[in-house]
């Protein structure tokens, strides 16, 4: 069971009380009614499932009830970061994540 | 049938004891309870109204200390949501319908009903089915979170260093009985 | 005497304290803290089991978790019987009852060691091979052959009566092992006053200090020195010791599990005892002490019962007291088993021979032996032994060839070298790294907050590794914050062994037939692997596979090196370059009971029940379970069936009225200024314009334009809405509103909260719906025209608050009352006490389901099936024109969601009226089209309508709506029914009853 930091919470918490939430960073156009059927397929029903750094939205489910986002290692698993919704990616280190300790 | 007679209130564990030698596990008396929801404009105004103020920081809780509202104590969930109890039954709706600012409370005395955990094997029953460390320096006096226990949620509040509050909702609550029940019958301290 | 073979003054058990258990009907006598495999050693009794594959006599090769053998069944009643426990393990209580395992009739004579003549048929890889063709042999005779002689040990019949425990743990040093390494860390990180836990598998802590008879620490024996540690470290506050206790898997971010046995070694154990209890321990430190594992030699007829393990007999010897034969041999690569020689040479055992295949054993150990008189044979390898049921003697033969000679013994002892337990640091993802010069892989870098320290390391000497591990400790303190703390531990007195080999010994080799076992709990031989080689397996993960070696339950702890290095000889590589497999969780087998623990019977799924559960059960409900829900289904009275109940429900609440517990829909309080707003974006329908105490039917999209979710919501004031759900989609449509609410629409001044449980609600419908509740209500005029079908008041009723909802989901003119749910029972009980008068009924789900299907009313997820659209379903009136947004608009402009051709919601009657569909069955145009037939549509739902004196269907079908009048055709297995499409509504066409 991994440890999940929450942003909200500011504190690790059990993976139990959290649940996936799906690919991060894609905004509900604005203007929903007005865009084509190539961009709503694009919005809607496509995703990266990218091998390595992934950026998804979690939620405290059975914490303080927020979402928010993650950036995962697809690969080995561990969370790089987690920062609130709303705000944008986060530089991430150059170089990869540290091997050592994950999720801290 | 005469409208005024009230009708009588049942709990979902009424009558219900359990525990052992290290831990006692009991339903708590109804209370009544209100789930808030609040922008920071109106958490001055709800604190002043309910005498108790909301707190801020994750995890942690407030008791009020007027004489009127001393059973009362509020709870942080989440960064904009609190739950408040009141043990002497007071009418937080009706209170809280002074407050000012952009805030939602909803009574939720029914939905939830709570079980008192207690005595020296309590933090080791609750360990039995709660993922999070409730380590006194971890989860001290006062901590409050919603978590899990088993396969419900529950919110947890720690009231003593050995007495737990276990708030859940009401159709969860014989599974959460039951549950700490088994746990509490040898914890291991 | 509790055995012949027990030595007096040996060991550490008490000769007055017996204890009695059966063997295969046999009673024994045994000492208390022996184990199965010790106290059966006593007694004389090698054979314990019989092999997997060949079904060859097999005794114990070991002394612990290691043991690939000796697995019986244990027995404590009819419900506690255990297969597969390992005899090494398992101490033995008072009265225990023990039985081998795959044999029959009987583990001297058993029919099944037939397979070991036909072996040749059975070598590696014939499942793949053999069992061919022709095909419809398969069914017949090989996998009714293959099925019954297959498993290790039997399931037991009835019902696990023990229970099992869990425990979350937190700490900052997890240290698994407690020999004298994993005791030194413990000892050291416990002075910093971090908080430590101390595992170890065996019911006592000391590790190979239980055995090694020369050690002393801090100037007393070692195992004394381990005792008073262990002993020590319990007493701390900040400590917790657990023996028993195996970590059996190392996951994520220090997250390890471990089980206890608590009562397993117990006569009586108390009532409240968990039998196991698993600890699932995070720990911000973990120090990996698990020590190493010997090897066996691999030799010709190397599983005879009586060959062992050097260790073991060791063990036997030192801490039970136990000769494991009269007249050993000893079989070695390694200086480790000289040790156990001279020890059962001290303590009188006679030992025929060391044979060492080595020219040069370790310093000193020639002349020792000589001291004590052993002939020790250098340069010699053991090439065969005899023996039925228990090896009677070695053939020994000079490396290279030369004269046989042969040594009578009654067991023979054997080392191949020590192989450090990798497996937890492996599980942890740490790569491991082979070190030529030792021949062994160790740990690498740690890939977790993790240290391996001692033999599982590859520390070998006493000394280093108590300091190793005494640093270790100190450090893994220091990094959860802690003073650093010095301790000083002394040790002396053990062995520096040399030597060891990896691979087939001497008469195993390449070009001979003989039977040298790598792995004996699947019967794996030199010789398969290198067949497994020669057929083109050149991947250690394909060998493995191809011959099961290392795939038995004991994880191949004593076999892999060995299968590993005659694959890489045959392949002509180093070791490294053919890698080794990689270990999984458990390093050893794990009960179910133990990861299920407190989720089973009443525990294994809340079980949810409405305020009115208890009047519902007392009046003869039958339930069903809706998701975790126990819903009443319906009320059959004397001599009813499900039938004619229903039926009389559901006329009663048409002519008269009936009650309905409808407590377990999801509610949830949307309050704020921009709670209209919200919903508008949340649902199909427009909200604005509904007035406080008004109520509204509304429709709840996905993106793709697909329903969600539906329900009556109310209007309770200007900013505060009381929405619900259906029962099942509760959570989840609190969770999808969440989620719009927090991440695209957070400017929106509006909050949800579940209300689901916060009320009790009982839906009172039919003709005399207002007539039962008038003498209740106070506040609220009922009249229809104050308060008209689709309204909502708030007043009291039986002198409680009510939420008061005028709906109808029957068609019929009705409530709904919500009251705060402790007050529920009584209200209902008030409610009751008017309506039974008056002739009304209660009635459960299925009553309810006929009734809105005669309106033709439709069950989210029922009737659709997350492809169908309001349009599909009939509901295009439910979409606001003027919206310029709402969730699934965009999805609803999809062409193929406003193509022609799609499955539309529409009423099916069969052309005989007693006929009732099946639901879920399909719908063709033409009955006699070959198969596969173009299928048009399915039933949703379907029902004999009392009401209707017919049977009704709900159906998607292809462009239904201009189809209607039209004969379709529902084909059944032996028969196909005729129906005729028709509207989905039944009865009270015009829709009139729900304002009377
Ligand atoms: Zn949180």
């Amino acid at each position: 069971m991994l440890l999940i930091h929450c942003p909200y919470c500011n504190e690790e918490r059990p993976e139990l009380e959290f649940r996936h939430a799906g690919e991060a960073h894609i905004a509900r156009p604005t203007n929903i009614t007005a865009i084509s059927d190539e961009e709503f397929t694009q919005f809607f029903f496509l995703r990266d499932n990218p091998k390595g750094i992934a950026f998804e939205r979690w939620r405290h489910m059975h914490g303080c009830g927020r979402f928010f986002n993650a950036v995962r290692d697809t690969v080995t698993d561990k969370f790089v970061t987690t920062y609130e919704a709303g705000q944008p990616r986060p530089d991430l280190p150059a170089g990869g994540e540290n091997e050592k300790g994950a999720g801290k | 049938m005469a409208k005024a007679t009230m009708a009588a209130a049942t709990g979902p564990l009424d009558g219900q004891v359990a525990g052992s030698a290290l831990v006692s596990i009991k339903p708590m008396e109804p209370a009544s309870r209100l789930a808030i929801r609040a922008r920071p404009d109106a958490i001055a105004s709800l604190s002043k109204v309910l005498g108790v103020k909301l707190p801020q920081a994750p995890k942690t809780s407030a008791q009020s200390t007027a004489a009127k509202s001393r059973q009362r104590v509020a709870l942080w969930l989440g960064p904009d949501e609190w739950l408040v109890i009141d043990d002497g039954n007071a009418d937080l709706m009706g209170i809280c319908a002074k407050a000012k600012g952009l805030y939602s409370a909803v009574d939720v005395s029914h939905r939830n009903t709570s079980v008192l955990v207690s005595g020296k094997g309590a933090e080791a029953t609750i360990s039995a089915g709660c993922p999070q460390n409730l380590s006194l320096d971890v989860f001290p006096v006062g901590a409050c979170a919603r978590t899990l226990l088993g396969k419900t949620e529950v919110v947890l509040y720690r009231v003593e260093e050995d007495v737990f509050r276990v708030e859940c909702w009401r159709s969860f609550s014989t599974y959460v009985f039951a549950f700490l029940a088994e746990a509490g019958q040898s914890p291991m301290i | 005497m509790s055995g012949a073979n027990r030595i007096a003054g040996a060991g550490r058990l008490t000769p007055a304290k017996k204890v009695r258990f059966s063997f295969d009907g046999e009673i024994y006598t045994a000492l208390e803290g022996d184990t199965l495999a010790s106290a059966l050693l006593a007694n004389g009794v090698h054979l314990m089991g019989r092999s997997f594959k060949y079904h060859r006599p097999r005794g114990v090769l070991g002394a612990g978790a290691e043991e690939p053998n000796a697995l019986m069944g244990i027995e404590r009643d009819a419900s506690r019987q255990q297969p597969n426990v390992r005899a090494t393990v398992q101490e033995v209580f008072e009265g225990m009852t023990a039985v081998s395992q795959n044999r029959w009739p009987s583990l001297a004579f058993d029919v099944g060691s037939v397979n070991n003549l036909l072996s040749p048929i059975f070598a590696a890889g014939f499942y793949y091979k053999t069992f061919m063709w022709p095909k419809i042999a398969w069914e017949k005779l090989y996998e009714p052959i293959i099925r019954g002689a297959a498993g290790l040990g039997v399931a037991p019949a009835s019902a696990d009566t023990d229970h099992y425990s869990s425990r979350y743990l937190h700490a900052d040093v997890l240290i698994v092992g407690g020999g004298v390494s994993g005791l030194s860390a413990a000892l050291a990180a416990a002075k910093t006053g971090a908080s430590v836990i101390l595992c170890d598998e065996q019911a006592q802590m000391g590790g190979a200090l239980s055995y090694e008879s020369g050690v002393s620490v801090d100037g007393v024996s070692g195992f004394d020195w381990a005792s008073n540690a262990a002993a020590q470290l319990a007493a701390l506050d900040n400590v917790r010791v657990l023996t028993r206790t195996t970590a059996f898997g190392y996951y994520a971010q220090n997250f390890v599990g471990l089980v206890e046995r608590v009562t397993d070694h117990l006569a009586d154990p108390r009532a409240d005892m968990p039998r196991e209890r698993l600890w699932q321990v995070r720990a911000r430190q973990v120090i990996l002490a698990t020590g190493s594992i010997e090897r066996h030699m691999v030799f010709a007829n190397n599983d005879r019962p009586g060959i062992m393990l050097s260790s073991a007999a060791r063990i036997y010897l030192n801490q039970y007291g136990v000769a494991v034969g009269t007249k050993v041999g000893v079989y070695t690569a390694n200086d480790s088993a000289y040790e156990t020689a001279f020890d059962l040479k001290r303590a009188g055992v006679s030992v025929e021979a060391i044979v060492d295949c080595r020219d040069n054993p370790g310093e000193g150990l020639l002349s020792t032996a000589a001291d004590l008189g052993i002939q020790v044979l250098t340069g010699h390898s053991v090439v065969d032994t005899k023996g039925a049921r228990r090896v009677s003697s070695m053939i020994v033969e000079r490396n290279g060839g030369g004269a046989r000679q042969t040594f009578a013994v009654d067991a023979l002892i054997m080392s191949a070298g020590w192989t450090p337990s990798v497996h937890l640091y492996s599980q942890s993802r740490g790569k491991v790294v082979w070190d030529d010069g030792t021949q062994r892989f160790l740990p690498g870098e740690c890939p977790q907050d993790c240290a391996s320290v001692g033999a599982c390391n590859g520390t070998d000497a006493l000394q280093a590794s108590i300091d190793e591990a005494i640093a270790a400790g100190v450090q893994a303190a220091v990094d959860c914050g802690k003073k650093p703390a010095s301790t000083v531990i002394t040790g002396e007195g053990a062995g520096d062994w040399t030597g060891g080999m990896a691979g087939s010994a001497a008469g195993a080799g390449a070009d001979t037939t003989v039977k040298a076992f790598v792995d004996f709990q699947n019967d794996v031989t030199a010789k398969d692997i290198r067949l497994a080689v020669r057929e083109g397996m050149h991947s250690i993960e394909h060998v493995k596979r191809f011959t099961t070696n290392g795939m038995a339950s004991d994880q191949g702890k004593t076999s892999n090196i060995h299968g590993l290095a005659i694959a890489a000889e045959a392949l002509n590589r180093e070791i490294p370059q053919v890698g080794l497999t990689t270990f999984r969780a458990p390093y050893t087998p794990v009960t179910f009971g133990s990861i299920v623990n407190h989720g089973r019977g009443g525990l294994f799924d809340p079980a949810r029940k409405t305020p009115f559960h208890d009047w519902e059960e007392r009046h003869g409900a039958v339930f069903e379970d809706v998701g975790q829900w126990k819903r009443a289904w319906y009320y059959p009275r004397v001599g009813e069936d499900m039938h004619a109940a229903v039926n009389r429900e559901c006329r009663t609440v048409r002519e008269s009225a009936g009650l309905f517990d409808a407590s377990t829909l999801g509610k949830i309080e949307v309050v704020g200024p921009d709670a209209a707003q919200f919903l508008d974006l949340m649902y199909t329908n427009g909200w604005s314009k509904l007035k406080p105490g008004r109520c509204k039917y509304g429709i709840m999209l996905r993106e793709d334009g697909f329903i969600y979710d539906d329900g009556v919501v109310a209007r309770i004031a200007e900013d505060r809405f009381h929405v619900t759900t259906t029962t099942g989609g509760a959570p989840r449509v609190l969770h999808h509103m969440e989620d719009y609410l927090q991440t695209e629409f957070p400017h929106l001044n509006v909050w949800l909260t579940s209300s689901s449980e916060q009320w009790a609600v009982i839906a009172v419908q039919g003709p005399k719906a207002r007539e039962i509740i008038a003498p209740l209500v106070e506040g609220i005029d009922l009249s229809s025209e104050a308060m008209p079908h689709m309204s909502a008041r708030e007043g009291r009723i039986c002198g409680v608050p009510t939420r008061l909802f005028r709906v109808s989901f029957t068609g019929e003119a009705g409530y709904e009352i919500n009251v705060p749910a402790n007050y529920g029972p009584a209200v209902w009980d008030a409610v009751w006490a008017q309506a039974e008068p008056l002739g009304a009924c209660v009635y459960g789900t299925e009553t309810m389901h006929v009734l809105r299907a005669e309106k033709g009313f439709i069950i989210v997820g029922q009737d659709t099936d997350g492809t169908v659209t309001p349009h599909d379903a009939g509901l295009g009136w439910a979409i606001a024109k003027s919206k310029p947004d709402y969730v699934g608009i965009r999805g609803l402009m999809r062409p193929d969601l406003m193509a022609d051709g799609r499955k539309q919601l529409i009423g099916l009657k069969t052309k005989d009226p007693n006929t009732v569909l099946e639901e879920g069955a399909q719908i063709v145009a033409d009955p006699n089209q070959p198969v596969p037939m173009t299928m048009l549509g399915h039933v949703t739902s379907s029902y004999w309508s009392q009401n209707c004196g017919r049977s009704i269907a709900m159906a998607l079908l292809v462009d239904g709506r201009a189809k209607m009048g039209q004969t379709f055709y529902v084909p059944m297995p032996d028969h196909t029914i005729e129906v005729e499409v028709s509207s989905t509504v039944f009865f009270d066409e015009k829709g009139e009853r729900v304002n009377g």
